[in-house]
């Protein structure tokens, strides 16, 4: 067995939180530059301008990107042989609690639906813990924002609905959604499993890189199409029409029964926030 | 490219016209849902809606050297049905992003006001224009207190005006 102190884990998540919120991926950067180089409408154009603008002023490290700076969310892969030496949320917690106030990060979590008292430090965090063979500890850590979260969907297609049926459903999605979600967007999907399996490979699929590609051969496919007819939708930077309205498509998928299709978008707005830390 | 001082006019209203660019520069506040739902039956209001911009807006905080942390627009949506009242008591300008409903539209008509958006997740270009922050109302709600703010050509786009364009729909 490896032993794991929390303290340890309190730091990643500390770190990386702060990290997220002032700076953006290169990959991302570099496809922010490319639309903007496409861009054919100017006002559209000023917009991604202000965007890259926003990123050189906040990887100065005193403004964070967004004043939303999201609900953290992570993903945890416990390698069997891994002993943690403590309660693992707790932790995760506490680095939350500690990054969000020495990053000067807005808190931005209530602690009830209708009560809606501010818990003030950002906690709880959302955390999926998956059990792996191995000794490693793997962290895939988001600050995701609630605008584009708003715009997104859980629906049960029928089978034979089927890829046409998940493109309209996620033109449809997208065109509806306009300005809200801060486009020029990621778009995550996740296909099959059941009801809550496809929301979770729709919010894994948004933590890929940027520049992949699904491994199974249809499915990269879809990603591309998509990704094509997403940004002939004409919804634009901020919703204002131009020819960026998405950065990526992701799709993640999984077995699901005979009688089912399940199909969840995840929006992510263009401040795509997130990485990856094993220890 | 207009320039605009607080408070607005009805004149100032006019020239406004989709699309356009908007620096505004005075004092602006800052509210978003739960400010909204407060200021509906508010008697005891701490600044004048008369000629007001409102910014739909949760800041982080600020570190010293700022007057406040990244403050980018949030969902204007959420402020439909509310806006309305604010509206008929004199406010003139709102700043979000996204689009709104056509019955808030219709309202913002009749009361002659205008609705800006400006660029969504830019917090912290947007923030270097604001020279000057206080929270003059509802202290306890935090991000979503309402702010005074001084702002220096604050950067808009003008999304809805009093001649029924619409961004949205006239750039698709």
């Amino acid at each position: 067995m490896r032993n794991i102190e929390p303290k340890q884990i309190t730091e990643i998540i500390k770190n990386s939180v702060i990290k997220i919120n002032y700076n953006l991926d290169n990959s991302l950067v570099k496809r922010l530059q490319e639309a903007k180089q496409n861009e054919s409408k100017s006002l559209s154009k000023s917009i991604l301008d202000d965007i890259l603008k926003n990123q050189e002023i906040a990887k100065k490290g005193n403004v964070p990107l967004c004043q939303d700076t999201g609900v953290v969310v992570v993903f945890v892969e416990i390698g069997q042989k891994i002993n943690i030496l403590g309660d693992l949320e707790t932790a995760i917690n506490e680095g939350v609690r500690q990054g969000y106030k020495e990053g000067y990060l807005r808190k931005s979590i209530v602690d009830h639906p209708f009560k809606r008292t501010n818990t003030q430090d950002n906690t709880p965090a959302i955390i999926h813990q998956r059990l792996v063979p191995g000794n490693t500890l793997k962290f895939k850590i988001a600050a995701k924002g609630g605008g584009s979260e708003n715009m997104s969907l859980v629906k049960m297609l029928t089978p034979a609905e089927g890829k046409e049926g998940v493109k309209k459903l996620v033109l449809d999605t997208i065109f509806n959604a306009g300005g809200k979600p801060c486009p020029p967007i990621i778009v995550g999907i996740g296909i099959g499993g059941n009801l809550e399996k496809s929301a979770l490979l729709a919010k894994e699929a948004l933590l890929r890189e940027l520049d992949d590609s699904s491994d199974d051969s249809d499915i990269k496919q879809l990603e591309d199409d998509l990704y094509r007819e997403i940004n002939k939708l004409g919804v634009g930077p901020m919703g204002i029409g131009g020819d960026t309205t998405c950065l990526g498509v992701k799709i993640n998928y999984f077995p699901m029964h005979i009688a089912s299709l399940p199909v969840a978008i995840n929006i992510q707005c263009h401040s795509s926030r997130h990485t990856e830390v094993t220890i | 490219m207009i320039n605009l001082t607080t408070p607005i006019t009805l004149e100032d209203i006019k020239r406004l016209k989709v699309g356009e660019k908007v620096l505004i520069s005075g004092t602006i506040y800052t509210a978003r849902d739960q400010a909204h739902i407060r200021l509906q039956n508010e008697e005891n209001l701490k600044f004048d809606l008369e000629g007001a911009v409102i910014f739909y807006v949760g800041p982080t905080p600020a570190r010293d050297n700022v007057a406040l942390g990244a403050s980018g627009p949030t969902s204007s949506y959420r402020m439909d049905d509310l806006a309305p009242n604010l509206m008929k008591r004199g406010l003139k300008l709102m700043i979000g992003k996204g689009d709104r409903s056509d019955k808030f539209i219709q309202e913002m008509i009749n009361y002659q006001s205008v609705y800006l958006i400006a660029t969504g997740g830019a917090g912290a270009l947007l923030s270097s224009r604001i020279k000057k922050s206080r929270v003059i109302m509802y202290e306890d709600l935090g991000a979503e207190a309402i702010r005074e703010l001084q702002v220096e050509e604050f950067p808009c786009f003008v999304a809805y005006d009093i001649y029924g364009n619409n961004i949205f729909k006239d750039n698709k």
